[in-house]
């Protein structure tokens, strides 16, 4: 049971959305852009969120589209994370999504609401930074296309009223030799204590992650260390670990010392898995 | 644009029914059909999307029924266990001891069902992902593993 009380809208179009995002917030309705919901559903059910209306993105057609179209995927931002996976036509991603809450919480998560959600480790982001991939946003009186990386910097960069429409990914990037892995305390079904995602391009490492810090990342600078040829492995994983972009995380899933041992570890394999 | 403003009356395709009902646009899914329609098949466990014993099918897909606001659910093809009428994983529970006190029992039937019509040849990987998302709480696991076991891989399975 909910306990408090809002309204419904499911618009058609794009402009729809945006309109009645103005009308309502005029209103002093407070209203919230809805993907899955889960999440909205479960804070509203605690009594942690103060909204006066949601609106559903899912009537949206744009918002529904996972295809190829020419050279690029566009992943919607109301596709499920299921449907993501089903489809697998980023195999990264499909990983990534598949270990992201359980199978049945995936048919309802979409990729967009895990990403512009408040929990903090938004792995459906993960390969999309590294992918590079550009996003439609919509707003009022604009559709604009930025890069992922304006997107999400350790935070969302969505103004009031904005929301994704798609992800629009070169599907070079889909081809890469790639690198998942997901750690956690205990279950396998949990928050990570470290997500990592990596492709190979060109010979050279891209890294993204999650668990760490506050927020996911991709970091040029450890990148930088990681791809270096004229020091040692574990000296290239030292050097790379001290380059965090932020203070790591120390909770009770797991201390700050713990999470950047096991990064190390996994930094250590990365080399391995991916070049062989 | 589908909107639910207050207390309305909505539409809703349930067990190949249509069914009207009366809603708060911040009613859930799992709330409308126990309490609206009396299909108390769906159980409430967590309300919160951990245990699955509210799971559901949206247009075949399972669903935690909490975490779904009936509103959304306006347009698509809700199934419940009563929906099941009979469905081999039903038979294939009963025969391998599946369930005991059978709480979780029509989360675990609605995840199987689903499973064995969009994956009927599903992995053992497959089939442990997909069971994940529920919990037994009299620890049934090993027997319903053999359940869902008897319908997978069975190419007459409906
Ligand atoms: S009651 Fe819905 S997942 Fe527990
Ligand atoms: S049979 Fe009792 S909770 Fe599963």
């Amino acid at each position: 049971m909910i306990p408090m009380k809002f309204d419904y809208y499911r618009p058609d179009t794009v402009s729809e959305a945006v309109k009645i995002y103005g009308q309502l917030d005029s209103e002093g309705k407070r209203p919230l852009y809805y993907g899955g919901g889960s999440e909205i559903i479960s804070m509203a059910r605690m009594n942690n969120l103060d909204m006066g209306a949601v609106i559903d993105l899912k009537g949206i057609p744009e918002c529904r589209e996972l295809k190829t179209d020419g050279d690029h995927l566009v992943i919607g931002s109301s596709v499920t994370l299921s449907d993501i996976t089903e489809a697998d036509l980023f195999p990264l991603l499909s990983k990534a999504c598949g270990r992201i809450a359980d199978h049945t919480m995936q048919c309802k998560i979409t990729v967009g609401g895990n990403i512009c959600g408040t929990i903090i480790y938004k792995e459906a982001l993960l390969p999309l930074l590294l992918s590079d991939c550009t996003v439609l946003i919509a707003g009022a009186g604009h559709l604009k296309k930025v890069s992922v990386h304006r997107l999400f910097h350790q935070g969302l960069n969505l103004s009031p009223g904005e929301f994704i429409v798609q992800f629009l990914v070169e599907k070079k990037y889909a081809a890469l030799p790639y690198f998942h892995i997901k750690k956690t305390k205990n279950e396998k079904i949990d928050y990570p204590l470290i997500s990592l995602c990596a492709v190979l391009e060109e010979g050279s490492f891209k890294l993204a992650l999650s668990g760490l810090c506050g927020f996911p990342f991709r970091s040029v600078r450890m990148e930088t260390e990681l791809n270096r040829r004229d020091v040692s492995p574990e000296e290239r994983v030292r050097n790379a670990v001290n380059l965090m972009p932020g203070p790591v995380l120390n909770d009770v899933s797991g201390s700050d010392r713990y999470r950047l041992f096991v990064l190390k570890n996994t930094l250590m394999n990365l080399g391995k898995e991916l070049e062989g | 644009m589908f909107q639910v403003i207050g207390k309305s009356v909505i539409s809703l395709e349930v067990n190949e029914e249509k069914r009207d009902v009366t809603i708060e646009p911040s009613d859930t899914l799992l709330h409308t059909l126990r309490e609206q329609l009396g299909l108390t098949g769906a159980k409430p466990g967590c309300e919160n999307g951990d245990c699955g014993a509210c799971t559901v099918l949206v247009d075949g897909w399972p669903i935690k029924s909490c975490l779904m606001l009936t509103a959304e659910a306006v347009g698509h093809r809700i199934t419940t266990v009563e929906g099941l009428k009979n469905a081999p994983i039903q038979a294939a529970f009963v025969e391998n001891w599946g369930f005991q006190c059978g709480y979780c029992t029509s989360g675990f039937l609605m995840v199987c069902h689903a499973l064995s019509q969009i994956h009927p040849d599903a992995e053992e990987i497959v089939m442990e992902e997909w069971l994940q998302a529920n919990i037994c709480r009299c620890t049934s696991y090993e027997e319903i593993r053999n359940a869902v076991n008897v319908i997978l891989h069975c190419s007459d399975s409906p």
